[in-house]
């Protein structure tokens, strides 16, 4: 009890004093003359403590209105009217005249006294007995005068009688918080609250040693605290970051180039013939302008690549193939045209190499909730004289288990530059399912010997990371990777690989 | 992916043995192909699309009861001699030049068959023959037609029949225009004077390729027997291996094949080709590409569980085989009749050093500066709705796709800040301030690396979004100056263009009113926009 006593802030320490059952708020507004903020939050903290029960409670509350007012200051129109005529009998005008009654207060205040007989009607109005005993009569302007009032302790006759009356009165409904002591917070009031504890610790509570013979007050160390929100990282970036720090850790070096592309380096070079589907205007985003072709030599070993398999033991793909197809521009639609370029920069010296890109690619696809036309793509190839499937097979899994997904399976693919290529399926342990995660292959010879000049095994490996993403965050719409809902960004929780 | 629907019954009739479900999920997709839905007898599976020769009932049992051993090695597919004869006919030549063509008899079009043969047809149109713009299939019941056929061209008006599902005569032109078949494929006839027809001894025409058969002379029944079919488009191979493929599943069905001889011009060519080719392979270099050390033998048996020979360092390929090019392509299949499960995967011990690209390291730098201030960082498309960009009241040359299937991602965004005033509108309901960045790329004139940041809250102003700016470009070690801009997105005299060592970086500055109107927004903004790219240039050369 006492440790209770010592926690009370400030603010707890004049509302409770003033606490007994069935109190209202307005009450403890009243008394405490506090703001109702601090008087609830006061209410709220002694409610934790348990020294208090809060009933919040909604009470209808009848207000004073315009007119209302007006009558508490001019008197009411009918008893303005009866005083006009109280000592000489007036013609109707004259009582207009003289009582300033506008049209409205006429006619209200006419009914009212014919029908209580106050007035004889003629061509000069008279006040009758009942009338002049109307004029004593207050009970409606000390009604008025009473409120704000609680509509369950008002006169009921009364009430109605007003309410049908013109903007006299109206009512609202108001939100109570009623509160009652516990035994607790009685057995509390009997303590006696000393009021010199140690709120905060100022630079004058260190500097005067004020806290060596003073108690702190203590606080509710399991109260709830406002929220705050640091800046922070995009969680796909987080996971992007990951995956880089995997190939980083591999020993793979990062490739960068443009979103743009010529379809030369997205599609050509990498041997997907020129009447492919992928290059249709359906699945590919296209832009008006046209690129320019890299160094002719290279322009004519794929071109040879295409038409009759060049020199690389290929049969090609037996159709003339058209330059001007390969100057269009593209967003690519996939980071492979980066490894085309780096392949073709490749001098044989640097062997073995190993290099990875992460960055956007686009489809030119319908926006719903599994497919984006703008995504994320991570990937690797190496460069190796001596890689073949197996070792493939090896860096796949690798990779995997370091993206947390140590159960792998390969099946069989197809993919148009590799050969041999492969799928690989991870075991999801949280949703107890294989995914595809992975697609990879043997870059075939069309591809890389024009490139590099050699037909020099080319390990190539992607996985699906928007995939993982997904996973990862539970995200059932893939529309939401991109969907910059800051509460959502704010709130979202860590990535923890 | 293109599939295939399959009558489980009829496949394990085909492939010669039963297999459990599982047993069967599980083969299918080692041979390289995925088992898509299973609904009570039928099965759908999806082929990839270098294999055309799969996509019927027949090819796909072909290939299944090789891989699991039940009927190995290469088949052997026939076609009878025969006095057949198609003159191809010079005026094609620029049309659409190419045709090969067969006769199958003793068939059996019961409710079952015709289906797979509509089937074949079907998908072979789709993939392997592009919308029927590389080659289109014809199919003909035999005993309506007089030998010898000519494949020629006419104009359109001379051209007069009965498209198949159509109840009188039309011309080529009025085919085009009103058929269903001709509203759909009539582009690929488009612009030509004179349209391909097959035409038999009697005048009739039989079709016009690769639109529409005749109702008389070419539609098949559940009666017909015997059929002519023939294959046109613009590549001798393409056509004759579409062919292949078809005639083979027809003799599978226990058809009989027989030639025609095809007369172009002085040329004469016998088809179909049912001849299978060879392609040597080097075993070392086979054993290098799989690290594997297969021997002779191995080798041999595990190409006839691909459905091929091997003879003295050659590989008999099967005449509806269309995707191999190369050994690479062998060498494959021989690495699935293996098993991928079987390969022992290793990781071989090649040292190479890892290394990130720099611009992507400053551009982290750049973000830990601005998270350490509390900012949020932002993710959002480089792709943006024009309309987006328009609201920032600048006209910039903005980079277009060309038809994008979505019309509000049309155009690639020339600066950030258009993006993350978007998404402050898509956030009014949350809470207070709201501190964004975003670092992507934007694409003026050239792509580059671009960083925008945007502050929004009751007292938003220039001085807080600068002393930002100043921090930055002090801890890069770098001096900037403002030149005073006049930049519509800015209210006027509160604008800055930020240049260092001379460059234009970007700008700065409190967003005007009528932006953050247009944007729907009713608190002040404040913010900046800077080139990473340009900026890491100087940074790197300290």
């Amino acid at each position: 009890m006492k440790e209770v006593a010592e926690s009370l802030s400030p603010l707890e320490r004049k509302i409770f004093p003033l606490i007994k059952d069935n109190i209202s708020l307005n009450e403890l507004i009243d008394k405490s003359r506090l703001k109702e903020v601090e008087v609830i939050r006061a209410l709220q903290w002694l409610e934790n403590k348990e020294l208090i029960n809060v009933r919040k409670e909604s009470k209808e509350i009848i207000e004073i209105d315009s007119n209302g007012r007006k009558i508490l200051k001019e008197d009411l129109p009918e008893k303005r009217f009866l005083k006009s005529i109280l000592n000489k009998e007036l013609s109707l005008n004259e009582i207009i005249e003289k009582a300033k009654l506008d049209k409205d207060e006429l006619n209200a205040a006419l009914g009212l006294l014919k029908r209580n007989s106050c007035i004889i009607l003629g061509n000069k109005i008279k006040i009758t007995e009942a009338g002049k005993k109307y004029l004593n009569d207050n009970r409606i302007e000390d009604f008025l005068k009473k409120l704000p009032l609680d509509k369950n302790k008002a006169d009921k006759i009364l009430y109605n009688e007003l309410k049908g009356r013109k903007e006299l009165i109206k009512e609202n409904l108001v939100k109570d918080r009623i509160s009652d002591l516990t035994s607790k917070g009685r057995e509390l009031q009997k303590l006696n609250l000393k009021d010199d504890y140690i709120e905060s610790l100022t630079i004058n509570v260190i500097k005067n040693k004020e806290w060596v013979n003073k108690k702190f007050r203590r606080y509710d160390i399991n109260i709830n605290v406002p929220k705050v929100y640091p800046g922070k990282k995009h969680f796909v970036n987080e996971a992007l970051d990951y995956a880089r720090r995997i190939w980083l850790e591999m020993g793979f070096k990062e490739m960068k180039g443009n979103i743009i592309q010529t379809a030369f380096w997205n599609f050509d070079a990498l041997y997907t013939s020129q009447d492919h589907s992928v290059r249709e205007m359906q699945d590919t985003f296209y832009l008006k302008e046209k690129g320019r072709l890299p160094d002719k030599e290279i322009v004519n070993k794929v071109r040879a690549a295409h038409e009759n398999g060049w020199n690389t033991g290929s049969k090609g793909w037996q159709y003339k193939w058209n330059p001007e197809e390969a100057m269009k521009k593209v967003l690519r639609t996939h980071t492979t045209c980066l490894s085309a370029q780096t392949l073709s920069k490749l001098k044989k010296e640097e062997l073995p190499a190993k290099f990875f890109s992460v960055g956007r690619c686009y489809r030119n696809e319908t926006l719903d909730f599994s497919h984006l036309f703008e995504f994320n793509q991570t990937e690797g190839i190496v460069v190796d004289e001596n890689a073949n499937l197996r070792h493939l097979m090896g860096y796949l899994r690798e990779f995997a288990t370091k993206m947390g997904f140590p159960k792998v399976r390969f099946r069989p693919a197809y993919f148009p530059y590799t050969e041999p290529s492969l799928e690989g399926d991870v075991y999801d342990p949280v949703h107890k399912k294989w995914i595809e995660f992975i697609a990879a292959g043997i870059f075939r010879p069309e591809v890389t010997k024009p490139l590099l000049g050699k037909d020099v095994p080319v390990l190539a490996w992607g996985p699906g990371i928007d995939r993982i993403i997904t996973a990862a965050y539970n995200i059932k719409d893939i529309r939401d990777i991109y969907k910059n809902d800051l509460k959502q960004l704010r709130e979202s929780k860590m990535w923890l690989k | 992916m293109p599939t295939v629907n399959l009558n489980k019954n009829e496949l394990e009739k085909l492939a010669g043995k039963k297999l459990s479900i599982d047993k069967l999920k599980d083969r299918i997709s080692m041979l390289g192909t995925d088992l898509e839905d299973i609904k009570g007898n039928e099965i759908i599976v999806e082929v990839f699309p270098d294999r055309p020769d799969m996509l019927s009932e027949q090819g796909f049992a072909r290939a299944f009861s090789s891989f699991i051993g039940v009927k190995k090695g290469l088949r052997e597919y026939k076609a009878k001699k025969s006095n057949y004869n198609l003159i191809i006919d010079d005026s094609v030549k620029n049309i659409r030049p190419f045709t090969s063509c067969a006769i199958v008899k003793n068939l059996k079009f019961d409710g079952e068959k015709i289906k797979q043969v509509i089937q074949i047809q079907e998908k072979l149109h789709v993939g392997y023959g592009r919308n029927r713009k590389k080659c289109a299939i014809g199919i003909y019941p035999l005993e309506k037609i007089k030998f010898p056929i000519h494949y020629r061209a006419l104009e359109p008006e001379k051209i007069i029949f009965t498209p198949l599902e159509s109840k009188r005569e039309m011309n080529g032109n009025e085919i085009l225009e009103k058929h269903p078949a001709g509203k759909e494929y009539g582009h690929l006839l488009k612009e030509k004077n004179k349209f391909p027809v097959f035409v038999d001894a009697g005048n009739n025409i039989l079709s016009m390729p690769p639109i529409i058969n005749s109702e008389n002379t070419g539609k098949i029944t559940g009666k017909t027997k015997e059929i002519f079919i023939e294959v046109s488009g613009f590549d001798y191979n393409v056509v004759s291996k579409c062919l292949s493929i078809i005639v083979c599943s027809l003799i599978d069905m226990k058809g009989i094949a027989y030639e025609i001889e095809l007369k172009y011009g002085n040329k004469k060519i016998t088809s179909p080709s049912l001849k299978p080719e060879s392609m040597k392979i080097d075993i070392n270099y086979a054993n290098k590409i799989l690290g594997l050390n297969l021997r002779e033998n191995d080798i041999k048996n595990y190409l006839e569980r691909m459905g091929y020979d091997y003879s003295k360092g050659k590989v008999i390929i099967p005449c509806y085989r269309t995707d191999i090019m190369h050994q690479a392509d062998i060498i494959e299949d021989i690495a699935i009749a293996y098993g991928y499960e079987n390969f022992k995967e290793e990781i071989p011990n090649v040292s190479t050093l890892g290394s990130e690209d720099e611009s992507e390291k400053f551009k982290r730098k750049i973000k830990d500066i601005l998270i350490g201030f509390g900012y949020l960082e932002c993710n959002s498309y480089n792709l943006i709705s024009g309309d987006v960009l328009n609201k920032m009241e600048i006209k910039m040359n903005n980079i277009k796709v060309l038809n994008p299937v979505n019309i509000d991602y049309n155009t690639l965004r020339s600066w950030m800040i258009p993006s993350l005033m978007k998404i402050l509108s898509e956030n009014k309901h949350h809470e207070y301030p709201q501190k964004i960045f975003e670092a992507g790329t934007a694409f003026e004139k050239e792509e580059s690396e671009n960083l925008g940041l945007l502050s929004c809250h009751a007292n938003a102003n220039f001085t807080e979004v600068k002393q930002i700016l100043d921090y930055m470009f002090n801890a890069l070690g770098l001096k900037y100056n403002l030149e005073e801009a006049e930049h519509d997105s800015f209210i006027k005299g509160r604008a800055g263009m930020i240049k260092c060592n001379g460059k234009k970086m970007g700008y700065i500055g409190e967003l005007h009113p009528k932006i953050i109107t247009n944007f729907n927004l009713e608190l002040p903004v404040a913010g900046f926009e800077i080139n990473l790219s340009e900026l890491s240039k100087l940074v790197i050369q300290y």
